[in-house]
């Protein structure tokens, strides 16, 4: 897509990446860990001789090192093809082993891997909750408290959110979940090797994580399921994972991710230092030189590589094909860029009014930016966001003298 | 992303007659902010009734600021017999096709050239009539009438595409199924479909048990719980739940909006459920 939206003859720009929350490059070490595994060392880690052995051992280690991000055993690792997969499989586990409970509890911001298997959930005839979240994201605990009755099998709550990086209170939310007798999910698909994250320390019977989001490739994640937790599996096969997932393992795929592992907790720290530092930066020149901008989330309690942005009066899919042409990727909440008609189920839900919802951006960074990306978004987007609201009839000279007052008053 | 063709990117990065005419002669206005896209069109008539300059301004997607160029080009030059002409398809051409999720943007573009020309002769805008069909997105019946036969549509799918009807709550799908019926019909003869089969009562018990059988047992069962036919008595469709869903607190929601709704879909849409 690097040459597509280039009507004129201009040279295609380097590519600045920041979208990745949605997904990440493939490290150049985890590559080079996994590759014998597509090409010398193929057999199946099933099978009885030496050959296959050497594969068993290499999924073995990775298991240490997925475990180890997590501050999990290694035994309480199950591998699967992605977070959708951890997802859905957590959920129907959940219900499959607690009988006499089947109702859900979940939150209106999940991600769709979660909110539509609950949603399906309810067209069967299930009881499910979909909590509400506050105008920065958040969840009010006294409403969790009364949603875990004596009729709920699982709830479902994600560790960060995928658009606004807004972190919820995993911890206590795991304290109340494990009062009620409540099993207790979290997708932390966006918070693995972003926070640091220990089960050893932390009330949580299942938690997913995928690889594409922490530098492996797409077709492989895992759950963990704490020891002792009732388990029923998703996929019905073989005997691998222990019986817990079917399927002859993806060996390059696994070896990919316990190498991301390894080199996210490695990274741990830096995501936190230099790659915060380069988000607050962006976003904080972006609203000094943009009026009109509003931060989606709660700034307090955030990723530190995520920012969610809205430019009043415009419309993201405008602002992301624009940014398009100076090789900037990065994502948007309006309804356009979904494909569907309405602008994210997550800013709608945190009551973001329509002036701002259809004009949101998101960027998430990495480990992989640098300052001068960071200063070209800078550079790049306030003539963008300028060049639409002047297309804009909602753009008015008491439009702009209104957002020029509360930017000043916000500084 | 989407798959625009090269004449609407260009006209979405380099839009052509952008900003309001002054002191214009006729005003359209579709859209809002809310639903995420709105177009502003201004003309000026020359001496002779040709549009002599058409400006717009556009709060929306790449597609709908090139449709709005395209249809501003087009519209140049024209009487307004002549612009009275252009359809959406016309605009959607012009640019070499809209991927097809985007020809609401088309269609806003149409709807706003309309609007200009009635306010320009003093008449009501075409579409304050007809009655609010969609509320998410206040399409009316007439609109959608309209889009479905100048545009030879057949599903909801594509009523969503083209006018964005259908594309929120989707409370208002049968309602836009039942309108795609009724102007699809005016062009066939009623014969052409069948008539569902009507069912002997042997057939309807018959097809509920199976259906209980097949299809919500085994759910049921996996939550420990377990339904019995007691009897069914016209279009009444009386039952027992067992198990943990005799007494439990969601079998009420269970018995309508899965049981009931199951048995609507599979056996016949007049059955209701009840519980002995």
């Amino acid at each position: 897509m690097s040459d597509a939206g280039n009507a004129s003859a201009a040279p295609t720009p380097a590519l600045v990446y920041a979208d990745n929350n949605a997904t990440t490059r493939v490290a150049p070490e985890v590559l080079e860990e996994m590759l014998p595994y597509l090409t010398d060392y193929y057999g199946n880690p099933s099978s009885m001789y030496g050959f296959a052995e050497r594969v068993g051992h290499k999924i073995v280690e990775a298991r240490e090192r997925v475990a180890a991000l997590i501050g999990a055993h290694p035994d309480e690792i199950v591998f699967t093809s992605c977070g959708t997969e951890g997802d859905n499989t957590a959920l129907r586990s959940a219900l499959a082993s607690y009988p006499n409970r089947t109702a859900v509890v979940t939150t209106k911001v999940e991600h769709p891997a979660v909110k539509n298997a609950a949603e399906k959930m309810a067209k069967e005839g299930r009881r499910v909750t979909f909590l509400p979240v506050d105008r920065q994201g958040g969840l009010d605990l006294d409403q969790v408290a009364d949603a875990l009755t004596e009729d709920v099998a699982v709830i479902s709550v994600m560790w960060a959110n995928n658009e606004t990086g807004t972190v919820f209170p995993i911890e206590r939310i795991g304290v109340m979940a494990a009062e009620a007798g409540v099993m207790f999910h979290t997708d932390a698909v966006q918070a693995a090797g972003k926070v640091p994250i220990d089960l050893g320390a932390t009330p949580i019977d299942m938690l997913t994580i995928s690889g594409h989001k922490v530098h492996a490739p797409k077709g492989v994640g895992a759950l963990y399921v704490r020891r002792g937790t009732r388990f029923a599996p998703f996929i019905v096969g073989g005997h691998q994972e222990r019986g817990r997932r079917g399927g002859t393992e993806n060996v390059a795929g696994i070896v990919a991710l316990g190498k991301a592992c390894e080199l996210a907790q490695l990274h741990l720290a830096e995501e936190n230092e230099r790659v915060r530092l380069l988000r607050d930066r962006l976003e904080r020149d972006l609203l000094a030189r943009i009026p009109g901008t509003l931060i989606n989330g709660n700034p307090e309690n955030r990723l530190p590589n995520t920012t969610s942005l809205s430019f009043e009066y415009v419309e993201g899919e405008s602002i992301l094909l624009m940014l398009n042409e100076h090789g900037i990727c990065a994502s948007s909440g309006s309804a356009c860029t979904s494909g569907s008609l309405e602008p994210s189920h997550v800013l709608r839900a945190m009551g973001v009014p329509f002036t701002a919802a259809h004009g949101s951006i998101r960027f998430s960074l990495g480990v992989y930016n640098s300052e001068p990306e960071i200063d070209l978004i800078i550079e790049k987007l306030p003539p963008i966001i300028a060049r639409l609201r002047e297309l804009s009839p909602y753009w008015t000279p008491e439009t702009a003298a209104a957002c020029l007052r509360a930017s000043a008053d916000a500084s | 992303m989407w798959d625009y063709t090269d004449k609407v990117k260009d006209r979405f990065l380099n839009p052509r007659n952008v900003g309001e005419v002054e002191d214009p002669d006729g005003v359209g206005e579709v859209g809002s902010l809310a639903c995420g896209d709105a177009l502003r069109l201004t003309f000026k008539l020359d001496d002779e009734g040709r549009i002599a300059e058409a400006r717009f301004k556009t709060f929306g997607c790449g597609s709908a600021i090139a449709s709005a160029s395209a249809l501003t080009e087009m519209m140049t030059g024209m009487t307004l017999e002549e612009a009275e002409t252009i359809t959406n398809q016309d605009i959607a051409d012009y640019l070499g096709g809209l991927p097809k999720e985007k020809m609401h943007c088309s269609v806003m573009g149409r709807e706003a050239l309309e609007d200009a020309i009635a306010h320009y002769r003093g008449e009501e805008s075409p579409r304050t009539e007809g009655t609010v069909v969609c509320e998410c997105f206040g399409v009316t019946d007439l609109e959608i009438e309209r889009a479905v036969r100048e545009n030879d549509l057949h599903t909801v799918e594509e009523v969503t595409n083209y006018t964005k009807a259908g594309g929120g709550c989707e409370r208002c799908h049968e309602q836009i199924e039942e309108i795609i019926r009724e102007v699809r019909g005016e062009e066939q003869p009623p014969a052409a479909a069948p008539a569902p089969k009507r069912l002997t009562n042997i057939e309807k018990i018959r097809l509920i048990e199976d259906t209980l059988e097949r299809e919500i047992r085994p759910s049921l069962r996996m939550d420990g719980g377990d339904i019995e036919l007691i009897d069914v008595d016209g279009n009444r469709v009386i039952v027992r739940l067992q198990g943990t869903c005799s007494g439990c607190k969601s079998a009420e929601i269970t018995l309508r909006d899965y049981v009931q709704a199951r048995l609507r879909e599979l056996v016949a849409p007049e059955l209701s459920v009840e519980e002995v």
